[in-house]
């Protein structure tokens, strides 16, 4: 029992980097109608820019802000520069360009700031909970539930973020409200920026910092917003939790897994969810009349 | 007087294909203007190119405002509604959400919710389906509620692409009525486009006829019903 209890504990702390993460992949679907696969390497980047700032001698929680700041501008600026001349280009070549923002950062990280495995502190104090589980993870589980819960409140009760909704669902149809579409999807990129910077902050103390941190976790984060459901946040945290969970369960539980094959599981997770419920576990129905 | 909208030599095209080949038309205040036509003569390009929505060349001048060089979303800004073909609510939103963002360019909050009002006083059946999806609405509230939509940006011009498109012909009659009270009462101008000839002329008071990307015939209401060509081509009978 207490082994089943660790492992639970253990799963939620997975979880939670996962939720964190599969949040920033959620916004930016929400923004772009496609999963971004350069979601994590920006949020490693983001990441490197916070270790940089309090190498330099910045306090912590200024560092972590303006690093949001920052992540957010750059994300603006990636949908202003790259991908508007792209607006009319079809997927494939959106999803080249992708891949080619993986590479540049991946790269660029690591010619900046070298490939070695550095520490990255944590806000929250050391120690653990009841010998079970860090104090890191729980200050994360709930920067995590913060996340979300601002995430929720802007796109329902803000006039902007219904107006990201609009400009996704309908494009020619927001333009006819007078929304401004390609600003709206410039924001949604800025916005997925940020959150990807909060995951990378959040997820680095304890995966280290270095050029390849999230290659494993952003396979997650994608598992983690399937099975919650693309199109909802709240599902997605879910999601996150529930991928941390089953995760180790199965690690721990059926011996042909162990350790080796937990990323298995992941895809294996994908895989099912997609076949026999491709809206996710917690994904808004879209009812359509026949 | 000056007109609300003077359009000239209006050219659109999708691609390498030219649609519309230079129209002059123009649209008088407070005036109801029907463009009618057959299939892919134009006509819902020509209401496309007055919002920005295709490539289109020449001038559209809302009062003296040049709108040719504007994007969709500063068109509407100007004070131009467009009902486009096939509705286009936004089908995941509640039937209110979609009246609200209809307002997203204004900011006066009161005035919103006090339009929110006026739209469910001329379509009482939105205000039972305000929380309801949009996408689950029937074909008749969905244009409805497209109407209601457009109206919540207190609109100086109204376009509406094909409005009667496959609703039932009591849900048709209803909807002109009502489209003929918000004209006569708010003195919104409007530009319809319409299959349905006899229909679109009961409702407005001028007429082009499009033939193939150009203007053929043009005239009040009344003259191009007496127009032999027209009623044979178009009214049948």
């Amino acid at each position: 029992m207490d082994l089943f209890l660790q492992q639970l504990l253990t799963g939620l702390a997975n979880g939670a980097i996962y939720a964190c993460l599969a949040l920033a992949v959620v916004m930016i679907y929400q923004a772009i109608d496609h999963f971004n696969f350069a979601q994590g390497e920006m949020a490693m980047f983001s990441t490197y820019i916070c270790w940089a700032m309090i190498a330099g001698g910045v306090p912590y929680w200024i560092a972590f802000f303006a690093t949001i700041v920052v992540s957010f501008i750059g994300g603006l600026a990636i949908e202003r520069i790259i991908f508007k001349p792209l607006h009319n280009a079809p997927v494939l070549s959106h999803i080249v360009v992708f891949i080619g923002l993986v590479a540049i950062f991946n790269s660029f990280a690591g010619a900046i700031w070298d490939h070695n495995i550095k520490t990255f502190p944590s806000p929250f104090p050391e120690g653990s909970f009841g010998g079970l589980i860090g104090l890191h993870e729980v200050g994360m589980f709930f920067v995590t539930l913060l996340l979300l819960f601002a995430i929720f409140c802007f796109f329902r009760f803000t006039r902007v973020g219904m107006a990201m909704q609009a400009a996704a669902a309908n494009p020619d149809s927001a333009g006819l409200v007078g929304i401004r579409v390609g600003w709206m999807l410039a924001l949604g990129w800025g916005l997925a920026a940020a959150i990807g910077a909060v995951a990378g902050m959040m997820i680095a103390p304890i995966v280290f910092l270095e050029p390849n941190m999230m290659l494993g976790i952003l396979l997650y984060g994608f598992a983690a917003a399937i099975v919650g459901g693309i199109s909802s946040p709240g599902g997605a945290v879910a999601g996150g939790f529930l991928v941390g969970i089953i995760e180790n369960m199965a690690g721990t539980y059926i011996p042909a897994i162990g350790s080796e094959l937990k990323l298995t599981v992941a895809l294996i997770l994908i895989v099912t969810v997609l076949l026999f419920k491709p809206n996710g576990l917690f994904g808004k129905t879209i009812v359509t009349r026949v | 007087m000056s007109q609300l909208l003077d359009v000239k030599g209006l050219e659109a095209s999708y691609g390498p294909t030219k649609v519309l080949h230079g129209l002059d038309f123009s649209l008088e205040h407070g005036g109801v203007t029907t463009i009618l036509g057959a299939n892919g003569a134009g006509k819902t390009t020509t209401l496309r190119a007055i919002s920005g929505m295709v490539t289109r060349k020449g001038t559209i001048q809302l009062e003296g405002t040049e709108l040719a060089a504007l994007q969709t979303a500063d068109i509407t800004r100007k004070g131009i509604a467009h009902v486009p073909e096939g509705r286009g609510t936004f089908v995941r939103m509640s039937a209110e959400d979609n009246l609200r963002l209809g307002a997203y360019s204004r900011s006066d909050k009161a005035g919103i919710a006090e339009d929110v009002e006026r739209v469910y006083g001329y379509f009482p059946i939105l205000k039972q389906r305000r929380n309801q999806q949009a996408g689950t609405l029937s074909g008749g509230e969905a244009q409805m509620l497209a109407v209601g939509r457009a109206l919540m940006l207190r609109p100086r011009l109204l376009l509406l692409d094909e409005p009667s498109f496959g609703l039932a012909p009591l849900i048709v009659q209803e909807l002109f009525e009502i489209l003929k009270r918000i004209n006569a009462e708010e003195g919104v101008s409007m530009l319809l486009v319409e299959q349905n000839a006899s229909l679109a002329l009961e409702l407005a008071d001028h007429a082009y006829l499009l033939e193939t990307g150009n203007i053929v015939i043009s005239g009040t209401s009344e003259s191009i019903l007496e127009n032999e060509t027209v009623r044979r081509s178009y009214l049948g009978y």
